[in-house]
């Protein structure tokens, strides 16, 4: 019982992790069609921009304000304007590729200007164990999951609650329309992307303590954010949020219980379930388009 | 005649080839290094030992008055594109070729190099590498037939284990170090407990550690590469492992240690070579390392530092730039820092090319490499 309290714990800690990088992911497709295979990097990227500030002299928490602000800049008004902008009208695919090609620059260029080697990261809090149920729980992997459910309950209160939430939505579900009514649309897509660059700098600043700041780490992240996007729905950002939080409790449970050689291939045989029996995802809606 | 005189260097440098005029003054000598990917602590420590060494024996007019001319190619830690690599310098026939580190890479390179007949010198530890009987591969530090049974006596009479569980990672580098160290354990009647495999780059080992401590061995061997050991010694300080924690060379490296923030004390191990052995030239060398790269520098760098000695001496001593004899003139010899200081500790390489120097047991204490015993040879 208290293993499995340790590993649900943990599990969904890194679930969380996994579930804001994937509503990024859902928040680009639904407002602008993008589907950004750079999401891994730009959740590597901005602890390079932290570990830089504090380089620089700048505390850890002054350092970790740099690193967000300069996500917002370099993640979300740079990247829509250089990259998204320009292909967007050329289709899906072209903006697909662009976003491959993006992120083997910002790997290249984190190992090239930084390092190429692991480098620590500051935990947000010290580590003490705290017992629950004979289970030892970090209080870091309960920091890491509170500061991810306060950002979802945050993002949450944003769409649902709020004048620019609504005109968001109405974005994403009918930009036209949406137009026609008065919404500033453009303006409430570079909203989405700015609201993504802040989440995977969250993420970034969550993960990198566990997985040490390195140029590569994007490659695992971005894959398993992707896929849990798809399992929950990557039309719905509670979709994503549930993907994730499944994705990082079945890995680590599966490993644990299962066979840890094999904890790789669990989360895509559950992905081929779910396209196979609902392929709009568990708590996507299915969307028809004409030709 | 002026514009042809202009025009061909320009050809030639265009072309990627070495001018004559170069070519006579340098030997080429490249090293295929893994300086990305998951072995890149491993392949730029190798790298800044190694140029160090290169600059020091430029500096004083080469070897046999030939300066050291090595490109650095990347492995990107993957065995497919070291083997390219390697592909690529044997079509400008090298003298000898210097790297990789990850195992794994070795055992697709060698196959090639020896087909070319070029001396390898690399810095991998599975034991599989010098068991294939290829003459052309040299290693710079311990295989794990040899490393293990130093091992296997400290489980059973430093630690006096009766079980132990065993974590390593799933590449050639930590399958060979698992099934020669469980051998070593079986012959000692150590009960091995847990077997757990992890996967390299694996970044979070929180499933790992829950089933370490369900095994509730008496000790824990773990055998992984540098950054993943980091990763595991946090989350095992996290969940409150508090069974011994032993590993070889890299789970002592003072990166690792760096990584792991405070998560590294109290463990212990084999140490085939360290810059906090107790030898002033090893100390010295660390020294200079640090100054020069401005970080410290870990067993690979040792390894690349003594590599390109290693060549000189043996050059000097065949006393021409032979590929062929160069290999045969290694075999068996043995190499004193009285006689080339370079070479930093007193070193033997047998008929397959393993290498034998004294070895050390270490601790890591207040987030220090403290050695702890020196072992001999295991040729004394």
């Amino acid at each position: 019982m208290a293993s499995f309290i340790q590993l649900l714990v943990s599990g969904l800690a890194t679930g969380a992790i996994y579930a804001l990088i994937a509503v990024g992911f859902t928040l680009l497709w639904q407002t602008s069609q993008t589907i950004n295979f750079a999401q891994g990097e730009f959740v590597m990227l901005p602890a390079f921009f932290v570990l830089a500030a504090m380089n620089a002299g700048a505390p850890f928490w002054m350092a970790v304000l740099i690193g967000i602000a300069l996500s917002i800049v370099i993640l979300g008004i740079l990247f829509k304007i250089i990259i998204v902008d320009p292909m967007i009208k050329y289709g899906v695919l072209p903006l697909v590729i662009s976003t491959i090609a993006l992120s083997l620059f910002l790997k290249e260029s984190a190992k090239d200007f930084y390092s190429s080697q692991a480098q620590p990261f500051p935990a947000l809090v010290p580590a003490i164990d705290i017992r629950i149920f004979d289970a030892v729980v970090s209080t870091q992997s309960l920091a890491v999951l509170a500061v991810a459910i306060v950002t979802v309950v945050a993002l949450n209160l944003l769409l649902n609650k709020t004048r620019l939430g609504r005109q968001m939505q109405a974005t994403a579900q009918n930009a036209t329309l949406a137009r026609i009514l008065g919404v500033p649309v453009r303006r409430m897509v570079l909203y989405t992307f700015l609201l993504n660059a802040v989440l995977v700098a969250v993420a970034s600043i969550l993960v990198s303590p566990i997985y040490l700041a390195k140029f590569t780490n994007g490659e695992t992240l971005g894959i398993a954010a992707f896929i849990a996007a798809i399992i929950g729905g990557f039309n719905q950002v509670r979709g994503a949020v549930l993907g994730g939080v499944i994705l990082g409790v079945l890995d680590n449970l599966s490993a644990a219980y299962i066979s840890s050689q094999y904890r790789g291939a669990f989360p895509l045989i559950i992905l081929i379930i779910v396209i196979l029996l609902r392929p709009q995802g568990l708590l996507g809606r299915i969307e028809e388009r004409s030709v | 005649m002026f514009r042809s005189a202009l025009f061909a260097p320009v050809v030639v440098a265009g072309l990627g080839l070495t001018s004559p005029v170069l070519a006579q003054s340098t030997v080429y000598i490249p090293a295929i290094l893994e300086l990305s990917g998951a072995g890149a602590v491993s392949g730029t420590n190798f790298r800044d030992g190694m140029l160090l060494a290169i600059d020091e024996i430029n500096a004083k007019g080469g070897i046999l008055g030939k300066k050291i001319d090595t490109p650095l190619l990347d492995t990107q830690s993957d065995a497919g594109t070291s083997r390219a690599q390697v592909q690529k310098v044997l079509d400008n026939k090298p003298y000898v070729i210097l790297g990789p580190v990850f195992s794994g890479s070795v055992l697709v390179d060698m196959l090639l190099t020896q087909q070319a007949e070029i001396p390898e010198i690399v810095g991998g530890e599975a034991a599989a590498i010098t068991q294939k009987g290829n003459p052309y591969v040299f290693r710079t530090s311990f295989g794990q037939q040899f490393s293990m049974p130093k091992i296997a006596n400290y489980m059973r009479d430093g630690i006096k284990a009766k079980t132990v569980a065993v974590l390593w990672v799933n590449n050639d580098f930590g399958k060979g170090g698992r099934d020669t160290f469980i051998k070593e354990m079986n012959s000692r009647n150590i009960k091995v407990v847990a077997d757990i495999s992890t996967e390299s780059g694996q970044a979070d080992f929180s499933a790992d550690v829950v089933k370490l401590k369900g095994a509730n061995a008496n000790a824990i061997f773990v055998y992984l590469n540098e950054e993943e050991s980091a990763r595991f010694l946090r989350e095992a300080k996290k969940q409150g492992i508090d069974k011994p924690l032993v590993g070889e060379t890299t789970l002592l490296g003072q990166k690792v240690i760096d990584l792991a923030a405070g998560a590294a004390n109290g463990v212990r191990g084999h140490v085939g070579l360290t810059v906090d052995a107790p030898i002033p030239a090893v100390q010295e060398f660390a020294e200079k390392f640090k100054k020069r790269f401005n970080y410290a520098c870990d067993h690979n760098g040792i390894k690349g530092y003594t590599a390109v000695y290693f060549i000189k001496h043996v050059t000097e001593k065949i006393g021409k730039f032979d590929s062929k004899a160069f290999a045969q003139a290694a075999h068996g010899i043995t190499i004193t820092p009285k006689d080339e200081p370079g070479i930093l500790m007193e070193a033997t390489w047998d008929k397959n090319g393993d290498i034998d120097r004294i070895s050390f047991l270490g601790e890591v204490v207040d987030g220090k490499q403290k050695i702890v015993e020196t072992l001999p040879k295991l040729g004394n």
